[in-house]
């Protein structure tokens, strides 16, 4: 079966990831010259099934539960398993006990001295705190760049940007579609949230994992990257802009990095940036079906989360399909749940 | 009924829109709190300038009224901006009004937020002005136009509850003809039947309801509670008395002492 699949985010890469496996022959096309610049490229990478349940639904928590050992299968060595934790200024030491109670009874609890042998840096500077150990984490860039590479070898076609060699959609056997914001307007339902984020650059404070610090309005995650980077994130703002990062947004996200530890204070801001997350009115993903193509989208803020379970769910439906070639053209549309 | 600005409504409960787990969460709360007027921050939602597109043809898809509100501003001629902002995009006259004079507990700055009141109307501005539950404040804010106020009774997201009540019956006792709603500091549907009680006429809800966990089913329980207090505001209450204090003999002693 001759496959093309449209968008290189991370929907796309672990779709083609999967149909790769399945032995079937493949072309990624983009608008994109590169991988750079899609809502994945900006995302926290956090492989955080219990944590994300606090604001959304269990079905997101058994969907990105085996999430980890997908990226560990796909790309070894990119995963690494060192937990969340979770962390609230005194004041709003309250959330915590909210965030536990949402959460899958995924954390335990630390006192001080807990947080400070987790994480040295912050040492003294919070009470209490969650540890959420059968979390991970990655970082997007390496792994979409790993993905790319990888499936390039395995003789995976690549058209970036505006080519004149982008093949037409006839061409191929069946189109999927994971063009995530790029179908905003096209796709029923489907709408933009943006996302602000920031690369910091420290050699005073080492992280080891990502740190969640609670805040009923600015709620902020700091994301450990190699060679002294942090990524700090994000603002959920409903709107399809994705022009600069606003000045309100980079002045939150400052301070509460600031709140996390003063000496990001004399950290360097390398990076701001912008994403727009397709999500549904649910926020949840789906894989729809219909004569034009098979498509996977509305992942939010849950790429890396969910894209593994989606990618399997959307090579199912491509399999199914293959095995019925001779049977009368589908028209339905369904959602996977 | 609830008459604002000349239209009534059914529901004493005003929801806001933001920090929902998703919209299809949002939309389930306004159905099953049989809400009639939502609140929406235009200036958070649209990012400088951009639209809000797909979310905001959501809220209008609720099938209830718009009150859009100028969350986040600090100074007049940002809360003058984003209100003429928001009657384009939602056009109605309605306006929420919050002009932002401490960052940390968003307490307003009730001198902008007065003259602000005032500027907006001058131009044809239907102004619910978030204040503070000081009475002089309210006496202006009526001065420059309002025939809403929105008195908070603890900070907003403070979740604490109507922290002075003395206040706030002060208020009711002094403007019984305007329309009062609480805004700002109800955590729990408790708070809400009290403020009820008081003879206030409505309560503007949105992280009690938008950050429960079941956010559908706390909008219910809050539907519930406005809807009770209000009754038993109507109904007149029994005034607590101090046992503490002896009054009348009790049966049995028979001697008056």
């Amino acid at each position: 079966m001759n496959v093309l699949v449209k968008g290189v985010g991370v929907a796309g890469l672990a779709v083609a990831v999967e149909l790769a496996s399945r032995g079937m022959a493949i072309t990624v096309t983009d608008h994109r010259p590169s991988l750079e610049g899609s809502a994945s490229w900006f995302a926290g990478g956090m492989l955080a099934p219990w944590c994300e349940c606090e604001s959304a639904e269990q079905a997101v928590f058994d969907l990105g539960r085996s999430a980890s050992d997908w990226w560990e299968a796909a790309l070894p060595g990119h995963v690494r398993r060192h937990g969340t934790l979770v962390v609230a200024p005194l004041r709003d030491a309250g959330e915590l006990a909210r965030f536990a109670d949402r959460t899958m009874d995924g954390a335990t609890w630390l006192d001080e001295e807990g947080i400070a042998r987790l994480e040295p840096a912050l040492a003294g500077r919070f009470r209490q705190g969650l540890f959420f150990p059968g979390e991970a984490h990655l970082d997007p860039r390496e792994a979409l760049v790993g993905l790319q590479q990888d499936l390039a070898g395995r003789g995976v076609r690549f058209l970036l940007g505006r080519s004149d060699v982008v093949p037409a959609d006839n061409d191929f056997d069946r189109v999927v579609d994971c063009t995530g914001s790029g179908a905003v307007g096209k796709m029923q339902g489907l709408r933009g949230v943006r996302g602000e984020m920031l690369y910091l650059h420290s050699t005073e404070i080492t992280l080891s994992r990502p740190v969640r610090l609670l805040h009923p309005r600015y709620p902020l995650y700091v994301v450990p990257r190699a060679a002294g980077r942090f990524m700090v994130g994000a603002t959920m703002i409903e709107s399809e802009d994705n022009g600069p990062m606003a000045v309100r947004s980079l002045m939150e996200l400052l301070n509460a990095a600031y709140a996390l530890h003063p000496a990001f204070a004399e950290a360097r801001l390398m990076e701001t940036g912008t994403g727009i997350r397709p999500a549904f009115a649910d926020n949840f993903p789906r894989v729809s079906v219909d004569a034009d193509a098979i498509r996977v989208n509305g992942l939010y803020r849950h790429g890396f989360l969910l894209a593994p379970a989606m990618a399997g769910e959307a090579a199912a439906v491509l399999a199914r399909e293959a095995g019925r070639l001779d049977a009368p053209p589908q028209n339905q549309r369904r959602a996977f749940r | 009924m609830l008459s604002l600005y000349g239209t009534d409504f059914a529901s004493r409960l005003l929801l806001g829109t933001a920090r929902y787990p998703s919209p299809a969460a949002l939309a389930k709360a306004v159905r099953i709190s049989r809400t009639n007027i939502v609140t929406v921050s235009l200036r958070r939602e649209t990012a400088g300038g951009g639209s809000g597109g797909a979310f905001f043809e959501m809220i209008q898809e609720l099938g209830v009224s718009v009150l859009p509100n100028t969350a986040g501003c600090h100074s007049v001629s940002e809360a003058v901006l984003t209100a003429k902002m928001a009657r384009e995009v939602f056009r109605t006259d309605w306006i929420k009004l919050e002009v932002i004079g401490h960052h940390d507990t968003l307490q307003p700055d009730v001198f902008a937020l007065v003259e602000t009141a005032r500027i907006l109307s001058g131009e044809g501005f239907q102004v619910f002005p978030y204040t503070t539950d000081d009475l002089v404040v309210a006496e202006k804010l009526l001065e420059a136009g309002c025939r809403v106020l929105m008195p908070w009774c603890a900070p907003i997201g403070s979740a604490m509850g109507p922290a002075n009540q003395h206040a706030l019956r002060a208020l009711r006792a002094h403007f019984p003809d305007i329309p009062l709603i609480v805004d700002a500091g109800i955590g729990r549907p408790s708070h809400a039947a009290v403020v009820m009680e008081l003879g206030f006429d409505a309560v503007l809800l949105n992280t009690a309801v938008a950050a429960a966990a079941d956010p559908a089913a706390m909008a219910n329980a809050f539907a519930l509670a406005i809807e009770a207090g209000r009754q038993a505001f109507r109904a007149g209450m029994l005034e607590p008395r101090d046992m503490a204090v002896p009054s009348t003999p009790v049966i049995g002693k028979g001697v008056f002492q």
